[in-house]
């Protein structure tokens, strides 16, 4: 057996407060009110990444070089995702929730707030598209971190993560002669998605925490975004994405999220409990 | 300090974790569980990342008290059991409540047991025990180092009796253990626990 590692310093919250402070004076953005657990465990990834011993190193690094504070972003943040993650969330999106917006709409308008690499983005216009009514569709796709939001619109990945994809999208589409490979080009270890099914996608940088309100949608996708915030913060993201939605419109949050204990609850409904999808009803 | 496991009064919470071969040794230690056990317990059980349902009701058949697989932001309440979802990072968040995230996952898995282990420690300090049972891999070690390092009691399943040894052994090697138990003895070190936290007043 290998002796023990020894230990290493526990960062503590005075550390994050100098950290979260230079941040919101230097750059504008603001970390104050995310999770502790998760927020710590990203600065330690960083600090382990770039071998700095101390947060004071890390604040006087992101103090004197600005090029660096864009490569933070992307370490900072939280950037793992799948396609069709939960098919059966998918599965209800198809049959129920698409389906009753353009009963009423000739056009629907979604929102991915929080988009990361793009699969959730790639997997909608999959399905919007086997539903035959992608040209109806308007979708934003938005990000904190400029990095990834490119990443996204290259919608390129890892041949190696499409296992995991395949599966998802099977279990999803129910009919195992589909394939999501016929979306996808090889080149080498990669799979480029179909440009052409991404027409109707704007992407653009957008800030959860500190951004306003930019348009109006039927549906809202923030899965697994919020996790990474406070109640507070929370509270505050969650009524600008209400505000975001048009009366009746859905909003969808992560399957283990909930708007429980959210001050904003009495405003929305739920249409699926399991898959934590609500409907505005008041404004 | 009464009983064979001298312990005190001061425990705030209960974490478990375990991975391949803990499943039939967490179903005894829950169903012997008091129903009144008045601490939470944390549980961190390595599974199927992509089955989220059947583990948790599996679990509740035979537990003594009900089994729930919380919510991001739940607040925490007293003698009850939490689960780390399926594909879910289960943390002990400030203000009393919990939270989830689906970060990378960590010594192969998510759930992984050192970041729940390391975000209890945080929270509960020296008011904290962690448990660790069988499993095949090193998962668990750093979040004991944790859980001793704030000053907490470290727990492990007796390697000659654990299925796979590799995590209760990796946990031994990493810090020190202050039981090393089989699970029989496992339970009478929570009925203790349990006696000791409802009948003598807070010190």
């Amino acid at each position: 057996m290998l002796p023990p590692p020894p230990p290493e310093a526990d960062i503590e919250i005075s550390d994050i407060r100098k950290l979260t402070d230079l941040i919101r004076q230097k750059y504008g953005y603001e970390f104050k009110d995310y999770a502790m657990s998760s927020f710590k465990r990203r600065i330690r990834r960083v600090l382990d990444l770039y071998k700095y011993k101390t947060v004071d190193k890390l604040v006087s690094v992101l103090d004197s070089n600005p090029d660096f504070f864009e490569e933070f972003i992307s370490e900072i943040t939280v950037n793992v995702t799948e396609m069709f993650r939960d098919p059966t969330f998918w599965k209800v999106l198809r049959e129920q929730v698409v389906p009753n917006i353009l009963l009423n709409h000739d056009k629907i308008n979604i929102w991915h707030a929080g988009c990361s690499s793009g699969e959730e983005v790639v997997s909608m216009n999959i399905m919007l598209h086997e539903m035959g009514v992608l040209d109806k569709a308007r979708l934003f796709a938005t990000d904190l971190d400029n990095a990834i939001i490119e990443r996204a619109k290259r919608s390129t990945y890892s041949a190696k993560n499409m296992d995991l994809n395949r599966k998802n999208y099977h279990r999803y589409s129910g009919q195992p002669e589909t394939n999501l490979d016929s979306y996808f080009k090889e080149v080498g270890n990669e799979v480029v998605f179909d440009k052409a099914l991404l027409q109707n996608v704007t992407y653009r940088r957008h800030d959860l925490v500190l951004g306003n309100v930019f348009s109006k949608f039927d549906l809202v996708l923030c899965r697994n975004v919020m996790i990474y915030f406070n109640q507070t913060l929370q509270n505050g993201v969650l009524s600008r994405l209400h505000e975001s939605l048009f009366k009746y419109g859905y909003l969808a949050i992560g399957s283990k999220e909930s708007l429980i204990w959210c001050e904003i609850a009495n405003k929305f409904i739920v249409v699926n409990n399991e898959e934590k999808i609500y409907k505005k009803i008041k404004d | 300090m009464v009983g064979k496991y001298k312990l005190s009064n001061k425990y705030k919470a209960v974490v478990i974790g375990g991975s391949a071969g803990s499943f039939q040794g967490i179903t005894q230690i829950l169903a012997s569980l008091p129903k009144d056990f008045p601490l939470p317990v944390f549980l961190c059980l390595h599974r199927l990342k992509h089955v989220r349902n059947g583990f948790v009701e599996a679990l509740s058949i035979k537990s003594s008290k009900p089994v729930v697989e919380p919510h991001d932001k739940e607040p925490i309440k007293r003698g009850m059991v939490y689960l780390a979802p399926a594909n879910y990072h289960l943390c002990l968040e400030l203000g009393n409540s919990l939270a989830l995230s689906t970060e990378e996952l960590a010594n192969n898995s998510r759930p992984a047991i050192d970041h729940t282990f390391e975000t209890a420690a945080f929270v509960y300090r020296d008011k904290l025990i962690g448990i660790l049972l069988s499993g095949a891999n090193k998962d668990g070690a750093y979040g004991m180092a944790k859980v001793k390092e704030r000053g907490g009691l470290t727990v492990v399943q007796d390697p000659a009796e654990s299925m796979i040894d590799a995590m209760p052994n990796a946990a031994l090697a990493a810090t020190k253990i202050d039981w090393v138990l089989k699970t029989e003895e496992i339970i009478s070190f929570l009925g203790e626990l349990d006696k000791v936290t409802k009948t003598l007043a807070p010190a």
